[in-house]
């Protein structure tokens, strides 16, 4: 036997990224015999593996959205793991209510697959930790120099600005069911609104789970009002799904200011697309200077780019002298909805 | 900037007019002066920087970003000033530096101070005050803003008549202190301008059935002509042609210009004219929109005036003249005028309404409208008056087309799919041909909406392709060939006239239809 590497504790395949010492796979986009899972993003913890590792938290947001049966078997993470001979644990990756980091320990190396995470303050969960590593997985969603995401108050103190100045017409947030949307309520109570915030009912089940998780919410009400009701409304907000925008749903409120709260919204092309008249760039991704500042910070000796814009990634570990790998793993979407 | 800063970034995603305006109101009538007047003439298109050209940008973001990221992320942004906004270092500082420094400095900068000037605003300001600072800087600030939009915000914020303002707007410079604070309440500025525009006064629409119960005998005809209506006003040294909303448009015609050999003000139709043949729509537009005009244009595309009245001549103001007297005037001060740029748009010979509709119906030139009657004792008054000037147009021009994609509207239609683009048969293949946005009731749009779901091919973003089935009735005005449009025609103000929910998508019209339609 040679030297070991990387490729013994981790190689990328079509189902995920696979453990060949601990025969599992972590975040695998088809079902598998044995999944460890970062969080309970739609495309990052799917239905139907065999048994599942994962925190509490994520457990009980698959079960929230697949139903009590998503898996044959499920274990929550507490405290380090011994699977198969790899001793694996659970770290804060910052990123939405439950999500993790996962470091694996095995023949005398450590690799930390990282999920999607952020280094924004996050009320609704812990703040990411630095764990010392050799091999360093990463996703790059927004990995161009050109994302810099403000201050997400600022942004909230924009769309508060814009319901004074349009009082009459009920501000529609887009904001995605499990973290965004949560995240843009809090910011909201965080400055000080604290009227009633209508939700739309796809996203009631999710936020239910955060007010039972202790992050409080506020008085949230259902936005299910009639066409009459939905035209009496003065400085609404209402938060729901980017999706319900395409659906009937909309018709009830009279000439709405449609927005929409995502890191994509740095681009205006972006935002134009979307056909969004108040854009605020909220994301729950590390932009680009957070995102090589982790890489600096952690110093490992090689990183790997699971998603994203990995080509610029690349250029940037070139010009710092950093060895990377792209892994373009196929499944994981920009964001989910 | 910051207030400024913020303020476009709304309007650029802003498209109801209503809402752009409270936008623009609540600016300025919160911004202190001199911004506040810096920031209207940056959306009237009155401030023009020469330095700050876009290599000069690229080449102050290449000593600080590495060109191969510059090159991703550009691509990826799709617009420079947006990339360089968005990647140049650092997030900026807490300090606000005033909108009126940046214009002054910019101002008063030799070539050599301004790229480290640039480059200290660049670090100083957050991202979207330097997307604010590189638009400023290189012109087009594309948030969908005309002048005439801006001043009707300022007049909002007081109690003058817009059109009391555009007669004294061009007199002025920025950043138009006395002209706020008229607006607010203080004393009216003295003209500084010899030749203002003066408010125009224009027509509203009618048919046979309404003229029917109107006499003949009270009114003069003439024809509309197919160009854009202007006002020549020259009083003295100063000459200035006008666009009816009162857009200084004098650099584009110095052709006109020269030729305005008189003192006073009139109002014609501003066509291209080759000898007595007047040019189609499409080939004016050659001419509009353009800072300067090259000589090869001006000999190619000859302006003209065809003149419809006469406002003030030699000091004398005419405006409250009946009809009948102005265009004796008008006929006599045209005796005076270079006949190649000058003409009186010839009034038309008629005593009952059947004879004006076979004349309507049989216009000795394509590049006519229809026409136009004015009451013979009508002063000439600003505004749309409902009575005293009527426009017959020539019946639209009607083509049968099928919906291919269907865009979500916004304000009032939101969540309804309720901007469509068509297109008609070329060979078996559909080519889109145009937009639509109006023509159909509130019931329709519902049942367009049903259809638009029931019947998505694809979706992209806001935007859904159909399935190519229904048909509709296209009315539109007029027809200019199109480089842009791969049809190679561009239909002018098309609307859904008819929802043909009974018409087979085979039975549309095909390209060559719309051919030979071309004037």
């Amino acid at each position: 036997m040679g030297e070991p590497a990387f490729e013994d504790i981790l190689i990328p395949r079509p189902e995920g990224l696979y453990c060949p010492v601990g025969d599992f796979y972590v975040d695998p986009v088809r079902p598998v015999a044995k999944a460890l899972i970062t969080h309970g993003h739609a495309d990052h913890a799917r239905s139907g593996h065999g048994a599942v590792l994962a925190s509490q938290q994520t457990l009980d947001i698959m079960a929230i959205r697949y139903g009590e049966d998503f898996a044959k078997s499920r274990q929550a993470v507490d405290g380090p793991v011994e699977v198969n001979g790899v001793t694996v644990s659970f770290h804060p990756a910052g990123h939405v209510l439950g999500s993790c980091q996962i470091r694996l320990e095995a023949k005398g190396m450590v690799a930390v697959v990282s999920g999607d995470y952020s280094r924004v303050a996050n009320p609704a969960c812990a703040p990411f930790e630095p764990v010392p590593c050799d091999l360093f997985i990463t996703e790059a969603t927004f990995a161009l120099p050109v994302f810099k995401h403000p201050d997400p108050a600022d942004e909230i103190a924009k769309l508060l600005a814009s319901v004074r100045a349009f009082p009459e017409r009920p501000h529609l947030i887009g904001a995605y069911a499990l973290g965004k949307a949560q995240r843009v309520i809090m910011l909201l109570r965080e400055a000080g609104y604290d009227a009633p915030i209508y939700v739309h009912g796809a996203l009631q089940r999710l936020s239910d789970y955060h007010i039972q998780q202790g992050v409080p919410l506020g008085d949230l009400r259902p936005a299910t009002m009639d066409k009459a009701e939905a035209r009496a409304l003065r400085e609404a907000i209402v938060i729901s799904p980017p999706s319900a925008f395409a659906s009937p749903w909309v018709q009830r409120f009279a000439d709405p200011v449609i927005g929409f709260a995502s890191g994509w919204m740095q681009i205006r092309a972006r935002a134009r697309q979307r056909g969004v008249e108040l854009p605020l760039i909220i994301s729950d991704h590390v932009d680009w200077p957070d995102l090589t500042a982790t890489i600096q910070e952690i110093d490992p000796g090689e990183f790997w780019i699971t998603h994203g814009r990995d080509d610029a990634l690349m250029r940037w570990a070139e010009l710092n002298q950093r060895r990377a790998r792209p892994l373009h793993l196929v499944g994981y979407e920009e964001e989910p909805e | 900037m910051k207030a400024y800063a913020a303020l476009l970034e709304r309007l650029a995603f802003t498209p109801g007019r209503n809402a752009k305006l409270a936008l623009l109101q609540n600016y300025l009538t919160t911004a202190p002066d001199p911004d506040r007047g810096y920031a209207l003439a940056s959306l009237t298109g009155e401030l023009d920087f020469a330095g700050a050209k876009p290599a000069l940008l690229r080449a102050l973001v290449s000593e600080r970003v590495d060109s191969e990221l510059f090159t991703m992320s550009y691509h990826y942004v799709g617009d420079l000033a947006e990339t360089i906004a968005l990647i140049w270092p650092g997030q900026g500082e807490a300090r606000d530096v005033p909108l009126s420094e940046v214009v002054e400095r910019l101002n008063a900068a030799s070539k050599t101070e301004t790229p480290a000037m640039i480059a200290d605003w660049l670090d100083a300001l957050d991202p979207s005050e330097r997307l604010a600072l590189l638009k400023l800087m290189t012109g087009g600030m594309r948030v969908g803003v005309s002048a005439r939009l801006a001043l009707t915000a300022l007049a909002g914020t007081g109690d003058v008549p817009l059109d009391d303002i555009m007669e004294l707007w061009a007199g002025f410079k920025p950043p138009y202190e006395p002209l706020f604070a008229w607006i607010a309440g203080g004393p009216k500025p003295e003209p500084t301008i010899k030749a203002p525009f003066r408010p125009v006064m224009l027509s509203t629409p009618n048919d046979y059935e309404g003229l029917s119960a109107l006499d003949p005998a009270d009114f003069a005809a003439e024809w509309k002509w197919d160009g854009i209506r202007v006002q020549a006003a020259a009083h003295g040294y100063e000459r200035r042609l006008y666009s009816r909303t009162g857009e200084d448009i004098s650099a584009a015609f110095p052709d006109i210009v020269d030729r305005m050999e008189f003192s006073g003000a009139l109002d014609g139709e501003l066509i291209v004219r080759r000898a007595d043949e007047v040019a189609p729509f499409g080939d004016l537009q050659k001419r509009l929109n353009r800072k300067t005009a090259s000589k090869a244009l001006l000999s190619s595309h000859p302006a003209a005036l065809r003149l419809y009245d006469i406002l003030i001549w030699d000091d004398e103001d005419m405006r409250e003249l009946p009809f009948h007297e102005r265009r004796a005037r008008l006929e006599a001060a045209v005796t005076t005028l270079d006949p190649l740029r000058f003409d009186a748009s010839p009034l038309l010979d008629f005593d009952t309404w059947d004879a004006l509709a076979a004349h309507r119906a049989d216009p000795p030139a394509a590049v006519i409208e229809g026409v136009m009657l004015k009451r013979l004792d009508s002063a000439y008054v600003a505004g749309r008056p409902r009575g005293p000037w009527f426009k017959w147009k020539r019946d639209p021009m009607i083509v049968d087309a099928v919906l291919l994609y269907a865009q979500r509207g916004h304000g009032k239609r939101s969540g309804f799919y309720s901007d469509f683009t068509f297109g008609v048969w070329d060979d078996d293949r559909l080519v889109p041909v145009g937009k639509a946005y109006s023509g159909f009731t509130d019931e329709e749009l519902k049942r367009l909406d049903k259809f638009v779901r029931q019947n998505t091919v694809e979706r992209f973003g806001p935007v859904r392709s159909l399935s190519p089935e229904l048909v509709v009735e296209v009315a539109f005005e007029g027809l200019n060939r199109s480089k842009r449009h791969k049809s190679g025609v561009a239909m002018r103000f098309p609307r859904i006239s008819r929802i043909r929910w009974d018409k087979p998508a085979k039975e549309a019209d095909h390209l060559t239809t719309l051919e030979a339609m071309l004037p």
